[in-house]
């Protein structure tokens, strides 16, 4: 069991910096390639919808927690921003607020596709917070950790 | 995040590397876009995306902002040489219908 806490500004410069971090942090675990790049991927999309969403471009924290347990990745991933108004609507795939920009509409469907379990928490003009799990191991046997 | 293109026959290719994400995502469109304009008229544009190391759904959103941008010019898109990221994203998206993987 191994706990890690981020918190950053809600800054675009700060993704590449997050996914990286948690993917080191989940490197002990042994996990492919593959299930790694899972990883980076929906903290990158969680991050982005924190910065751009959440914040809408503002300044705000954003906090990434991070906690193995066995062969298990737990992230929470959190902002203080607007909320979403409905989150059902939210998740449904191609759903976009923000038509007009070319947003892809597909972030939380990556985040459900690529993690083990997926949840979603938000109160309007309170915040939102991502909860994901990934379980490794059950997928090629390259290890990321003895890759190079 | 880098990009270059080159004209070949009637053929635009675009190679991206690097990382695309939120971040990096305004400056890339910026430059692909006037790639775009400089070659209009061509029949062809092609995404090599051999070097890309990482990219998130805001790369989805490029690429079809990008399609649109090649269909007013009656140009087709195609991608090529996704890596295992990129490609497991562009699957999902089903992309892969409006531009085709070579």
């Amino acid at each position: 069991m191994n706990e890690m806490q981020l918190k950053f500004l809600s800054r675009s410069e700060n993704e590449v910096f997050a996914r990286n971090a948690v993917a080191a942090f989940a490197l002990p675990l042994e996990p492919s390639l593959s299930e790694l790049s899972d990883v980076k991927t929906a903290v990158s999309e969680a991050v982005t919808n924190c910065i751009v969403h959440g914040y809408a471009g503002g300044e705000g924290w954003i906090t990434v927690l991070c906690r193995t347990d066995g062969d298990r990745l737990e992230l929470e991933i959190s902002d203080e921003g607007k909320g979403i108004e409905d989150v059902e609507r939210a998740l449904q795939p191609f759903y976009t607020s923000l038509a007009g920009e070319e947003r892809s509409g597909m972030g939380f469907t990556i985040m459900q596709t690529f993690m083990t379990e997926f949840s979603v928490v938000s109160e309007v003009g309170k915040g939102t917070r991502v909860r994901m799990s990934k379980r490794f191991g059950a997928g090629a046997p390259q290890r990321a950790a003895n890759a190079q | 995040m880098q990009m270059m293109g080159s004209r070949r026959g009637d053929n635009l290719y675009i190679f991206l590397s690097g990382e695309l994400d939120e971040h990096t995502v305004a400056d890339v469109r910026t430059r692909t876009d006037r790639l775009i304009d400089e070659n209009a008229g061509l029949s062809r544009a092609v995404f090599n995306l051999a070097g890309l190391k990482f990219m998130d759904s805001t790369g989805i959103g490029f690429l079809i902002g990008r399609y649109k941008k090649l269909r007013k010019y009656g140009m087709a898109m195609f991608l090529e040489q996704p890596e295992p990221n990129a490609d497991k994203i562009l699957s999902l998206s089903g992309i892969y219908s409006l531009m085709p993987k070579i």
